[in-house]
């Protein structure tokens, strides 16, 4: 495996993708999703993916995440590498290292708001750190609703539980799967602002996939991808400039 | 709408392999039943037909040799007459009796009420047309027998061997003359046969030149019913002839009437596993119809009525049940022919017989099948039919029914009291009626419960929910949550096994109380070492008793020997026995006078008898004994009454002299040093280690009494295991399915960090709950069936005490939930390695 050495990269680095390529398929039906992409997502940093459907945005996130595996490249979080990972050892590092949210909510719908919340802790089988639960429900605005199920609570309201399950254990690294795409215009912006609050106020490193200009729009950095591969960097984006970036992918995607 | 549910069928093949599984049980069952029935029965009416194919008249006597007036049976003079009838050719006299042969270990051959020696009765020829002999020639002489062929083979015995053969007498060595074959039925059932010599066999069994009955072969050419025409006058008041075919055409109905009996009561089993194949049914067409909410409702958008949505969904369950059935039938056809080589194993030997298979089997298999299939289906088309065709534009799918259960609750609950109130009354009650009763009340509360199961799941479940959370943490608790998410389905599920073990519960609860109150009362009123018996149940004779009576270190002998005399002309039950020794063996509870006046010819009475009869201790009795000879009897003692004694006792010497052959059934015995093993030798060798007699010490007495209860109990539970292997499917089922449908949180919970072992845990416990929890309503039910049964049979049994089987039911809620473990075995597995992105992803 090649590595690039490059000096000041570790310090600051919540996880890293060196080369990472994903092929499905042999022969002539073999399918390169991801290929020799290396990204580094820094700490305390709303990084975006953006990219059109089939430009293997999402499965960057599930490699990078230890949802899926890889072909070849390396991936880690932190100071762990994945590649040499076990199931049970990537689930436990998923456990308590990462955070998740994605685009259905996917809550318990046995479980209330809290219990929703505190679920990794209890699959890790740990307390709850009292003070930053409250401050992190506070946050999310969900102190009156705690005792509620799933089905008493609007899209919004769920997506901010899910929202605060992923902030409250305190993970290295938050992933969100199109966190708004089931959400109203109103409820994504809230939810898009508890993620960037946690990262300005909080110094949480959160990574997002998103189709949205606006949504990417909130965050320090996009990245886009296309074919499997990154094909551009924009920092401090605004809605209109993710937007024109956009334009050019379907412009190609057209002409090609 | 035909290709539609074709197409269903299809596209769910493994989610109604379960249904299908057990429907195929069910008709297996049913059809396994019925064909084995059918080909015992034409076994046996083969065996019947062949056994009285050359007799063309049988002659029965029905004298009583011990009435000393009469002839005791068919005299020899009358079979000659009989023989000079125009158109018989022979005329075979028999005679029967026990006859148990001892194998050279000198144990008994065979069971005892299977054991038969009757005479050899050759024709003019020489021959006896009953016999076909392989190995040597009948017995003709004092000193020989002749043996079935597999009888000999059990006991290597050949053509010369002496053999040990014990009749109600002592036992006698006799020469083996001949081995041979016979149609005889019983013999044919596995039972042994010693032929003796016609007056060797007379003596033994009847009287010197009486026989019981006598068999009438015919002319080539002769009718029948014209030699029954010409015999009827020749016959004394006391016999009775038939026709060979009258005769063998009765032995199959009463063989047809037993294997009715047996019939019905597996066909009682089945019908037990096809309703509990109901909810099993019923669940998954449920499931596969909230599946298809979009799909129905589309059709329903683009024009499809009500009834044609009901009509595909029943058509996709009749498709399914005529599937299984026709597997199932195949499978009862295996399994009839199992269960035949199975008796034959356990040496419950049967006539041979090749396999009938006639239309009722097939015709029943397929209806029983489709019915059950398409009924269970029913409600769920039915509900169907009730989607809007605006669910199709909906985006949400399948909303679980969250219909109020207030309505089901209360019908469940009103049910179930009316069931518990006939249950109660009808302990009350007690007897027949009061049974009656229970039984109704048992339906009423089987049906109750099953409707209100759903609302007992969540209040019973969240009772035992910190079992789960304490040791299992939140696989626990999410166990114990998804439990209760769907009552409907969880509660049909539980009710499957509720069902199956409201029945072994019950029969359990019942079975142990009963024994126990058995094993109490043998206890407490047997105070002899040994109790002896013939194998056959039949009479001992006297001698055994002289020789009981001299064996070393005997104490006290008393037989309990029926004693026939009458008061007013009606019969008094009452025993012969040896006054001084019977109060050492039994235990007789005096009230009044004493039991030694019975020394002194006086008779001894239970109280009931005394009160109702109004004698008390002085009283006289005119009596007249069996051969009519009249006397006047003492009260000397009033005693109460007791299970093992009879209501009336005397001394053997005052009815001995008046009858012909005592009858005696059983002896007890009070032996020096108690029970050992040198002991029970001694008593043996005193009776001429005689194979038909039995030994039993006090363990073997119980056994005896008790023992029957626990064989049926087994069996009971062997054909109740069919209910609940369908019981098992359910949660199979139910799993398979609710794994299936949370797919997307099992991805989700697998993301979040929960690992494989404890997804399976998750699946796995809330099996167990679901079983667990169908068992303890069950076990509920059942103990107080058992206890309102108990009630009213027991005025019938003295000492009678509930006794509640803990141990039992200790091993029912831990198999429940073995079973939870087993069931969840394969949707566990599919659980955890289900593929996390496709189930986050799926919609």
């Amino acid at each position: 495996m090649t590595t690039a050495p490059i000096a000041d990269r570790s310090t600051l680095v919540a996880a890293r993708a060196t080369e990472l390529s994903k092929i499905y398929g042999q022969g002539e039906t073999q399918v390169v999703a991801l290929d020799r992409v290396s990204i580094d997502f820094r700490q305390a940093e709303l990084t975006a993916i953006m990219g059109p459907s089939g430009s293997g945005k999402s499965t960057l996130m599930h490699c990078v995440a230890g949802l899926d595996t890889f072909s070849s490249g390396s991936v880690s979080i932190g100071e762990t590498e994945l590649g040499s990972l076990k199931d049970k050892q990537l689930t436990k590092l998923r456990r308590d290292k990462i955070g998740f949210i994605f685009q259905a909510f996917n809550l318990l719908p046995t479980l209330n708001a809290l219990e929703n919340i505190t679920l990794p802790m209890d699959i890790a089988g740990r307390k709850p750190d009292k003070q930053w639960l409250d401050s992190v429900i506070e946050m999310v605005g969900l102190s009156g609703r705690l005792g509620h199920r799933p089905a008493q609570l609007s899209g919004g309201q769920q997506q901010r539980v899910a929202v605060a399950r992923a902030l409250a254990s305190r993970p290295e690294i938050i992933f969100g799967d199109e966190p708004t795409g089931n959400l109203d215009s109103r409820s994504g912006a809230e939810v898009l602002g508890f993620l960037r609050n946690s990262v300005r106020e909080l110094g949480q490193t959160v990574v997002m996939v998103t189709h949205d200009p606006v949504a990417a729009a909130y965050a320090d950095r996009v990245v886009f991808l296309a074919d499997g591969r990154i094909v551009d960097e924009v920092y401090g984006p605004t809605a209109d400039s993710v937007l024109d970036r956009m334009k050019r992918f379907d412009a190609k995607g057209r002409t090609s | 709408m035909f290709r539609t549910a074709l197409r269903n069928v299809f596209a769910h093949k493994a989610r109604l392999l379960m249904t299908v599984l057990a429907v195929m049980l069910g008709v297996a069952f049913v059809s396994g039943t019925l064909v084995f029935a059918d080909t015992l029965s034409n076994a046996f009416r083969n065996q019947s037909a062949k056994s009285y194919h050359d007799v063309a008249v049988a002659v029965t006597s029905y004298a009583d040799p011990d009435k000393p007036k009469e002839e005791p049976g068919l005299p020899t003079r009358l079979l000659d007459r009989i023989s000079a009838v125009d158109g018989v050719a022979g005329v075979y006299g028999r005679v029967e009796g026990f006859a148990g042969v001892a194998d050279p270990d000198g144990k008994l051959i065979g069971v005892g009420w299977s054991n038969k020696g009757s005479n050899f009765a050759p024709g003019k020829d020489g021959k006896d047309a009953a016999y076909t002999f392989t190995d040597g020639s009948g017995p003709v002489e004092d000193g020989q027998i002749a043996l079935d062929e597999e009888t000999a083979a059990k006991g290597e015995y050949e053509v010369g061997d002496r053999v040990r053969v014990a009749t109600n007498g002592p036992v006698k060595e006799y020469t083996l003359s001949g081995v041979f074959t016979t149609e005889d039925g019983a013999v044919n059932a596995g039972g042994s046969l010693v032929l003796f010599d016609t007056a060797v066999a007379q003596k033994q069994y009847l009287e010197p030149g009486y026989f019981e009955s006598a068999t009438v072969t015919a002319a080539p050419g002769a009718d029948d019913a014209k030699i029954l025409g010409a015999v009827k006058p020749l016959l004394p008041d006391t016999a009775e002839a038939q026709t060979g075919q009258a005769l063998a055409d009765e032995q199959a109905a009463q063989i047809e009437r037993g294997l009715g009996n047996l019939k019905q009561l597996l066909l009682g089993f089945a019908g037990i596993a096809l309703f509990v194949g109901v909810f099993l049914i019923s669940n998954t067409f449920t499931m596969l119809v909230a599946q298809r909410t979009k799909e129905i409702a589309l059709m329903r958008a683009v024009g499809a009525s009500r009834r044609q949505i009901t009509r595909s969904v029943l058509a996709e369950a009749a498709l399914v049940g005529l599937v299984a059935s026709a597997v199932g039938f195949a499978l009862g056809v295996a399994l009839a022919v199992g269960l035949r080589s199975g008796m034959s194993a356990f040496d419950l030997k049967t006539p041979n017989g090749p396999l009938v298979l006639s239309a009722t089997p097939v015709v029943a298999a397929f209806a029983v099948g489709v019915l059950i299939t398409v009924f269970a289906a029913w409600l769920p088309g039915r509900r169907a039919a009730k989607i809007p065709p605006v669910a199709a534009m909906n985006s949400v799918h399948a909303v679980a029914t969250t219909k109020s259960l207030v309505l089901r609750n209360s019908i469940g609950a009103a049910v179930t009291a009316l069931g518990a109130v006939g249950i109660v009354a009808g302990a009350s009650t007690g007897g027949d009626d009061g049974r009656l009763y229970i039984g109704a009340g048992a339906f009423f509360a089987l049906i109750g419960v099953i409707v209100l199961i759903p609302l007992l799941s969540r209040p019973v479940i969240a009772l035992v929910r910190p079992l789960l959370v304490g040791p299992f943490g939140v696989a626990g608790k999410l166990a114990g949550q998804n439990a209760v998410r769907n009552p409907r389905r969880t509660g049909a599920t539980a009710s499957a096994l509720a069902i199956g073990l409201t029945l072994v519960t019950g029969l359990s609860v019942l079975g142990v109380t009963v024994g126990t109150a058995i094993d109490k009362m043998t206890t407490d009123n047997i105070k002899a070492d040994y109790m002896v018996s013939m194998a056959n149940g039949g009479d001992l004779d006297r001698s055994a008793l002289t020789a009981l009576e001299k064996a070393r270190g005997v104490s006290a002998v008393s037989p309990q020997q029926e004693a026939y005399f009458r008061v007013d002309d009606v019969y008094l039950s009452a025993s012969a026995v040896t006054p001084g020794d019977i109060e050492k063996v039994l235990s007789v509870d005096v009230v009044s006078g004493s039991a030694g006046s019975l020394a002194e010819g006086r008779i001894a009475v239970a109280e009931e008898t005394a009160e109702s009869r109004g004698w008390k201790v002085g009283d006289t009795v005119p009596v007249t004994f069996d051969d009519d000879q009249k006397a006047t009897l003492t009260v000397g003692a009033v005693y109460k009454d007791s299970e093992f004694l009879s209501p009336v006792l005397v001394d053997r010497k005052v009815v001995d002299p008046h009858e012909t052959k005592p009858s005696i059934r059983q002896i007890f015995v009070k032996i020096d040093g108690g029970q050992s093993a040198a002991n029970e030798k001694v008593l043996v060798d005193a009776l001429g280690d005689n194979p038909a007699i039995t030994v039993m010490d006090r363990q073997d007495i119980r056994d005896e009494f008790g023992g029957a209860i626990n064989t049926l109990l087994n069996i009971m539970y062997g054909l109740l295991a069919m209910a609940l292997i369908i019981a098992v499917l359910g949660v199979v089922n139910t799993l398979a399915m609710s794994v299936f449908e949370r797919q997307q949180e099992i991805g989700m919970l697998r993301a979040i960090g929960l690992d494989r072992r404890r997804v399976k845990r998750m699946v796995r416990l809330e099996a167990v709950v679901i079983s667990v929890f169908g068992a303890v309503v069950g076990i509920g039910l059942g103990t107080f069936l058992g206890w309102a049964i108990g009630e009213t049979v027991a005025d019938q049994i003295p000492g009678y005490a509930l006794v509640l089987p803990w141990g039992r039911i200790g091993i029912f809620v831990v198999l429940a939930g073995l079973v939870g473990v087993l069931a969840a075995m394969w949707p566990a597995r599919n659980a955890a390695r289900l593929n996390m992105l496709n189930a986050i992803k799926a919609e």
